[in-house]
């Protein structure tokens, strides 16, 4: 009997499952971002010490995990699971981040949207008592996913206005089952959704559709509005896919207001540093919620915050076969409710 | 919402560049690329005195040396974001195209990393243009045997 689905696939959190700590390590540009005064580890240097962008995002993630583990005030050795993470093939940031660690490990691949459903699977193995503790982590890194997804560097190509700036951010957060908050009280995994965008210059407008299709099943399955949360944070769908979202959604009667918005708006600013339509990649959701929203939680400025990333599940191989770019977006219910507050 | 119903929308919604704006920009950038090497041409003759078939091949020498300088210390992408097609075209667009991968590849090594990706973005502009070369030299030979060209 399945006693946590809720609705057409929502899934309540029955036990405690709370974020123990949390860390994000970003970039020079995010850094120099609105959100910068947020980000306490950084590196000005892209290849941060390293000699290959691959090899230095491995490092951010590793360094992620590093102070997340020493914030909770746990050892490697007490965290049971790593569901990790990110945009490279065969997801190597995460492979190499992990290598030097014990803990039993997941690699993750949902493309942008690989926070929050690390943060599900985490929150399942907890609350399904197969696990005390276990660590959700993603990355991205502007030049890595630049080389692998698009051209060269210093190519001379001209962005297209819609076009999104990779994150160079890892972010990495630790679950457990201690009574604490934020508190993790809802999941809601995205299914694919693809309505025939080929633009890979257009992430947003590929993306908005399925992140329209899992707040909606959210908004129904537990019988709440928009009004009803604190903040409701999408993944990366930047300017564009921003206003496709409140557009979609606005046909369906749901009205997105002032407490929407997009961790690719908020990353960095769209009018001094040239990112055209915002921020995107695994690193943009995972360092604004590590970084910004759940320490605000923390302080309880933020007491209910619905988190959703949203992924565009497409290769270079796949685009230049004129396939169209199928997109994903998972959803976290995150609270500090009154009577964890109590016990906490 | 339908999908072609939704392109719609998406279409309707996406800033668009603007093609005044990107031609003029193409216009100004690859004309002053142009500017540049009719003054080495110039140079090359009359102060260095170098006949004019040799001061051409110099003048793409030397533009191809700048525009490989230029990748390499990381301006000529920012040029380019500009100048869009004016950065394209011109011969120094084809070292770009060059320069830039093997900057970007040479940590995976000489053999299987600078080698194979060096012409990752210019492989087309070779292939084709070799193949155009062909079929504008077959057109040329048969003008020629008609008596059209000299």
């Amino acid at each position: 009997m399945n006693i946590k689905k809720i609705g057409s696939g929502t899934y309540k959190i029955h036990g405690n499952v709370s974020v123990l700590s949390c860390a994000a390590v970003v970039g020079d540009m995010e850094k120099k971002g609105p959100l910068g005064h947020c980000f306490e580890h950084y590196s000005s240097d892209e290849y941060f010490g390293q000699d290959s962008f691959e090899k230095a995002e491995s490092y951010m993630q590793k360094e992620a995990m590093k102070y997340a583990v020493e914030k909770s005030g746990y050892t490697a050795e007490d965290i049971e699971f790593i569901f990790a993470g990110d945009l490279l093939n065969q997801c190597i940031g995460s492979n190499y981040s992990v290598r030097d660690t014990a803990i039993q490990f997941f690699g993750l691949y949902g493309a942008c949207s690989t926070m929050a459903e690390g943060l599900i699977l985490g929150a399942m193995a907890i609350d399904g008592g197969f696990a005390s503790r276990v660590i959700a982590m993603t990355s991205s890194h502007f030049c890595s996913a630049e080389r692998q997804f698009r051209f060269p560097l210093e190519y001379g190509a001209v962005r297209p206005r819609s076009a999104q700036w990779t994150v160079t951010g890892a972010g990495c957060v630790v679950l457990g089952c201690e009574k604490t908050f934020p508190r993790i009280r809802h999941v809601c995994p995205g299914a694919v959704c693809d309505m025939g965008i080929k633009d890979m210059g257009n992430m947003g407008a590929a993306m908005a559709p399925a992140a329209a299709l899992t707040l909606k099943r959210f908004l129904d399955d537990t019988g709440t509005t928009p009004e009803d949360y604190d903040l409701i944070l999408s993944g990366d769908l930047g300017e564009v896919g921003y206003d496709l979202l409140k557009n979609l959604l606005s046909h369906d009667n749901i009205f997105l207001g002032n407490n929407y918005d997009d961790c690719g708006r908020l990353i960095y600013d769209r009018k001094t540093q040239d990112v055209h339509s915002g921020g995107s990649g695994c690193g943009c959701s995972a360092s604004v919620l590590t970084g910004y929203v759940l320490p605000k939680m923390r302080c309880r400025e933020y007491n209910n915050v619905l988190f959703m990333t949203t992924g565009a599940l497409m290769s270079p191989i796949s685009s230049l076969q004129g396939e169209t770019i199928p997109g994903i977006a998972h959803l976290v219910h995150l609270q500090n409710d009154g009577e964890v507050e109590a016990q906490a | 919402m339908r999908a072609e119903e939704y392109q719609r929308l998406v279409y309707q919604k996406t800033e668009k560049n603007s093609l005044v704006k990107d031609c003029f920009f193409a216009f100004l950038i690859g004309g002053s690329i142009c500017l540049l090497g009719e003054c080495l041409k110039t140079v090359y003759i009359v102060l260095c005195n170098i006949p004019e078939e040799k001061a051409g091949i110099l003048v793409s020498v030397s533009l191809v040396f700048l525009s490989a300088f230029l990748t390499g210390i990381g301006v000529y992408d920012k040029i380019a974001r500009v100048g869009g097609a004016g950065t394209l075209v011109p011969i120094t667009g084809f070292a770009n195209a060059v320069v830039s991968p093997v900057m970007e590849f040479r940590i995976e090594g000489m053999v299987l990393g600078i080698g194979p990706k060096m012409f990752s973005v210019a492989g087309s502009v070779v292939a084709y243009g070799t193949a155009a070369s062909v079929v504008y030299g077959v057109i040329y030979y048969i003008l020629m045997r008609c008596g059209v060209v000299g």
